[in-house]
């Protein structure tokens, strides 16, 4: 568990690092994120200790965002004034990348097995 | 009576109350969750933040105090964004054989609710900072907050219109997509992975195993497809 926790850490560490360094657009996790991507198609698998350890942190995953969502408070005047705005973008947009993601999507599956039949 | 208040001035100045209190409102929220059968209405997260705001509120305690415990949890977003590549390589292998159709319909999906969330909010008249804390709205939490912070937007905000998304998504994504006849469970995952992230997988998940794997990927992939190109884009128009 301690070797699993410190290679996030590490990675995370060096994601930091070449994002500061580079002055790299990217957030820092993400960066770490690609590289233990790339570390498990090296390794081509997931180590039980590694599974175990990251199952724990992502099976709690949301409670994470709590802390950060609380910080909605310090903003309460900025969304009393645009309140309309978020709601609307966020409707449209979530509903839109819905449809047009699912009809892509089913357009080429269709495509292919026509092909192949 | 001032026993009373002294201990809670004690308290409230420790980082354990903030941190304790944290915990055990996101496991009533938890609870409450699971005893609905996981409606997308009723989100731990969303339950905890609104309850943990109001408390804040009500005792006049300021964000920084209140931080000042939260951070412990605050910090594994990190490690646990990290981590997210696990699950990433997992489903890969499953989602192998429609990889080029999947990689299409991910490009504009995400494309679209991105785009569109940043227009719409821009035609209502919102503020660039509003707007940057919206476009990365689709992705999973941690990863749209780390955008955010990259584009000068609001994390916070950023994190409550995630939240929302997903709601949103969650619910109102398959009678959509069933009245539109978009019914291939691996179209529906995917779409819901894409908008509204883990809300949109764990919605996909009562749909089969099939639109949960779909979806899983979609977040996944979203986040990092995201993460990488939107900051530049961004940086190139602006």
């Amino acid at each position: 568990m301690l070797a699993a926790l410190t290679l996030l850490l590490v990675l995370q560490l060096i994601g930091e690092a070449f994002v500061a360094y580079f002055n790299f657009p990217v957030p820092g996790p993400v960066v770490g994120m690609v590289l233990l991507l790339v570390i498990l198609f090296l390794r081509g698998g997931v180590s039980p200790s590694l599974s175990q350890t990251t199952q724990g942190l992502l099976q709690r995953l949301s409670l994470l965002f709590v802390p950060a969502g609380v910080g909605v408070t310090t903003h309460l005047a900025l969304i009393k004034d645009s309140w309309q705005a978020i709601g609307l973008a966020v409707v449209i947009s979530t509903v839109l990348g819905i449809i047009v993601t699912a009809a892509v999507m089913t357009v080429f599956i269709r495509t292919r097995n026509n092909g192949d039949g | 009576m001032d026993k009373v208040a002294n201990v809670w001035v004690y308290l409230s100045a420790n980082p354990l109350l903030h941190l304790t209190m944290t915990l055990v409102i996101y496991q009533i929220g938890e609870w409450l969750s699971q005893r609905s059968g996981r409606s997308p209405f009723l989100n731990p997260v969303l339950i905890s933040v609104v309850s943990l705001s109001f408390i804040l509120l009500l005792t006049n305690t300021d964000y920084q105090t209140y931080f000042e415990g939260a951070q412990f949890v605050h910090f594994l977003l990190g490690p646990a964004t990290v981590a997210l590549a696990i699950p990433l390589y997992n489903q890969f292998q499953q989602v192998r054989r429609s990889a080029g159709a999947l990689a299409v319909a991910l490009v504009s999906g995400s494309a679209v609710a991105a785009g569109s969330a940043g227009f719409f909010a821009w035609v209502s008249g919102a503020t660039p900072d509003i707007i940057t804390s919206l476009i990365p709205k689709s992705v999973t939490t941690p990863i749209a907050m780390g955008i955010a912070e990259k584009l000068d937007g609001l994390p916070s905000l950023t994190a409550a219109v995630v939240i929302l998304s997903g709601i949103i998504g969650a619910s109102l994504g398959p009678p959509i997509m069933n009245f539109l006849g978009l019914i291939d469970s691996r179209a529906q995952g995917l779409a819901l992975g894409v908008a509204s992230h883990g809300i949109g997988a764990g919605r996909a998940l009562q749909i089969n195993e099939t639109a949960a794997a779909f979806a899983g990927i979609a977040m996944g992939l979203n986040g990092l497809l995201t993460a990488a190109l939107l900051p530049v884009i961004w940086k190139s128009i602006f």
